[in-house]
């Protein structure tokens, strides 16, 4: 797809601002690390960096559409090419897990400033793309784009502050929130700093609603269904999950498991440590299980559910027009197939006519044995196994009932990545189908 | 300063403000004792506690926004008609015509945002592990709140009623459809019968308790409007107070024991 005229008119405007503002804040930030920090090594940097993103202002707001700084189209070829499900999703996990494990290289602030400007200028040289543009820009998906920003500058807050800490804790001193135990007066230390907060958020909102308009569309009308129809976009992660699942596992009881998952956590944890202070190394296990939880189960899925998903909720590149037309190949297949027709080269277990309803019921469970067994070693066996080998000290220490309710929440929450993987490599649809009784999983 | 002193002196000033001025460290902590507004704060507070790297403020904006959506709900309700006759077009009005329509902007921002404040200032509490003893329970009303924020931001999308307000909780709504029993696509339901009659249809199902329809209407608006303003917002102001009080009573702020 080429970017038309007329769109990059319109963008061009904005994107000469973007750039002016990364050039500023690189400039504020060239000038504090000079005279405050005597980093004459960085300031010259990003003074460099600052000047170059002038240039892309200028170049942006030149007038001329041919100016204004894109990525070339055959990189977007290419990333449309490349992106799918699979590589979206493994490509995040391995994302944050180089993020966690090398997170002493990363929270340097010089390394997350430089981040921050590579996400940024990406940013803008993707919103010349005229399809990139048209998902970012719409209004509803606009406090996404803020989401996904603040979730990254809060987490190189906690986590610069969990480094210091556990190294602090590993040469056995106190964490550094313990280091000041002053107390102050609430007026005026808190109360002053509410007022400012309240100032800045509502000039934060009216900023925001003078210049973007709420989205409002045609009227409502019952008989015309929009392509792709999608929820709220904090629920679009539900919605996601809904390629891997039936809406009674995907809408009903894995968004319950998550809300009981949330309220059981302080009663599961029994980690006595951690508690007031940012620490990963103390907590790792309940740290790794909620960002695993947090970020990839729901803020990557809300991303791709709204960025990345067409008509027919199919997969589109960030850079691919959503053409309606768009054919998929659905070759799914369930396990009671792939184990009796595939495998073993039978028919699917079948009543014969005018069979009783215990005899029905018998030809289901035996077409479906090879899913429930294979469910039933996963729910009932695979807990014990966990507490006699890995989660032995969980086991020991939390006692049978506690244990039993963090083993199966975790293996119920690990069912939908497990369900992604079979999807990607085996085409699996259903691991169980019982049509008779509506229940497939 | 004579003029302001004489207010501050006069019967009235004195009758509204149970203190004088905060400026010495004696009225500095009256202030926080006599005020109501402010006595939901302690005295004084661990300097740790409050600073923003380690707080972030986010509980404190969220609470701030739903003050903000209070304040612009109950301003737009007074222009908003629940109906399919006006809905869509006291909402077209509100863009093109109608002085400060902009409150419509305000509130939809604002909601959006609450939802994201909410989700950062539980990262916060979880990185901290605040969550921990004696705070488990808060933690928990905090998940409900959580859920009811979710829920505010859901009823409220349906009352533009436009294309994207109705699909939006269509395919949200259908959800309940498929609840296990009580959907009557979802598995199970088959089961429900007396009599060779099906309790569980798509006249008596979860969905229709939602909907008060078997799709998306007039009677959907009318439900999700009162959810909307008052019933949902209530439970939110009460368990509100809870939490605020838990902090206080679950020893304050946060910080290494």
């Amino acid at each position: 797809m080429h970017s038309n005229g007329f769109f990059l008119k319109d963008v061009a405007g904005f994107l000469g601002g973007y750039y002016a503002f990364i050039a500023l804040m690189n400039g504020v930030a060239a000038v504090l690390l000079w005279k405050r920090k005597n980093q004459a090594g960085w300031a010259i940097v990003w003074s460099v960096f600052a000047g170059a993103m002038m240039v892309l202002a200028s170049l942006a707001l030149s007038g001329s559409e041919s100016m204004v700084p894109a990525l070339p189209s055959a990189v977007r070829t290419l990333v449309n090419k490349l992106s799918g499900p699979m590589l979206y999703t493994v490509g995040t996990m391995a994302l944050f897990t180089a993020l966690f494990v090398f997170r002493k290289f990363f929270v340097q602030p010089m390394v997350a400033w430089s981040i921050l400007n590579i996400a940024m200028v990406l940013m803008g040289l993707s919103m010349a793309d005229e399809n990139f543009a048209a998902i970012v820009m719409k209004p509803d998906n606009v406090p996404i784009v803020g989401l996904v920003f603040l979730l990254a500058f809060f987490t190189w807050v906690a986590t610069k502050q969990a480094v210091v800490n556990d190294e602090r804790i590993a040469q056995g001193l106190p964490p550094m929130e313990k280091l000041d135990d002053e107390k102050v007066l609430v007026w005026p230390d808190l109360v002053y700093t509410e007022l400012i907060c309240m100032v800045a958020v509502s000039a934060f909102l009216l900023f925001w609603a003078i210049f973007l308009p709420a989205p409002l569309e045609e009227p409502a009308s019952s008989v015309k269904t929009p392509n792709p129809s999608k929820a709220p976009w904090y629920f679009l992660g539900l919605q996601e999950m809904l390629v891997y699942f039936d809406p009674w596992y995907a809408g009903v009881v894995l968004p319950s498991l998550v809300v009981f998952g949330l309220m059981a956590m302080p009663y599961l944890d029994y980690n006595k440590k951690g508690n007031g202070y940012y620490s990963i190394e103390e907590r790792k296990f309940s740290y790794l299980t909620y960002q695993f939880g947090f970020f990839v189960l729901w803020i990557t899925l809300i991303i791709l559910g709204t960025f990345l998903r067409g008509p027919n909720w199919n997969f589109y590149g960030p850079f691919e027009y959503w053409t309606p037309y768009k054919v998929e190949v659905l070759n799914n297949v369930d396990l009671p197939q792939m184990f009796w027709v595939n495998l073993l080269d039978r028919p699917l277990p079948r009543p014969p006519q005018g069979a009783g309803t215990l005899s029905q019921i018998g030809y289901i469970l035996l077409r479906e044995a090879p899913g429930l067994v294979l469910l039933g070693a996963y729910l009932l066996l695979l807990p014990p196994l966990l507490a006699v080998t890995v989660f032995r000290g969980f086991f020991a220490k939390m006692g049978f009932v506690r244990y039993m309710i963090m083993a199966n929440l975790m293996l119920l929450m690990l069912t939908l990545p497990i369900k992604m993987l079979l999807r990607w490599t085996l085409n699996l649809k259903y691991i169980i189908s019982i049509p008779e009784l509506s229940l497939n999983f | 300063m004579a003029i302001g002193e004489t207010i501050r002196n006069s019967q009235i000033w004195k009758s509204i403000f149970r203190h004088p001025m905060p400026l010495d460290r004696r009225n500095r902590i009256v202030v926080m004792l006599t005020n109501f507004f402010l006595h939901l704060h302690p005295v004084s507070i661990k300097k740790q506690g409050i600073a923003l790297s380690f707080t972030w403020c986010m509980g404190g904006v969220t609470f701030f926004l739903f003050l903000v959506e209070t304040v612009t709900g109950v301003l737009l309700m007074f222009y908003y008609r629940p109906t399919l006759e006006w809905a869509y077009n006291d909402i077209l009005a509100l863009r093109d015509v109608t002085s400060l329509g902009i409150l419509r902007e305000l509130h939809r921002w604002g909601a959006h945002a609450m939802v994201i404040t909410t989700w950062l200032h539980m990262y916060r509490v979880f990185l901290t592990g605040s969550y921990k003893p004696p705070r488990e329970f808060n933690w928990v009303i905090g998940v409900i709140l959580l859920l009811l924020t979710l829920l505010l931001s859901f009823t409220g999308y349906l009352l533009p009623w436009d294309q994207l307000a109705i699909w939006a909780i269509t395919v949200g709504s259908n959800m309940a459809r498929a609840t296990p029993f009580l959907g009557y696509e979802g598995p199970g339901q088959q089961l429900l019968t007396i009599g060779g009659i099906d309790m569980i249809t798509d006249g008596s199902d979860a969905r229709f308790g939602l909907l008060g329809a078997r799709f998306v209407g007039e009677e959907t608006l009318n439900r999700f409007y009162v959810l909307h303003c008052i019933a949902i917002p209530l439970a939110v102001a009460l368990l509100l107070a809870i939490h605020f009080w838990r902090v206080r009573k679950d020893g304050g702020i946060s910080g290494p024991l």
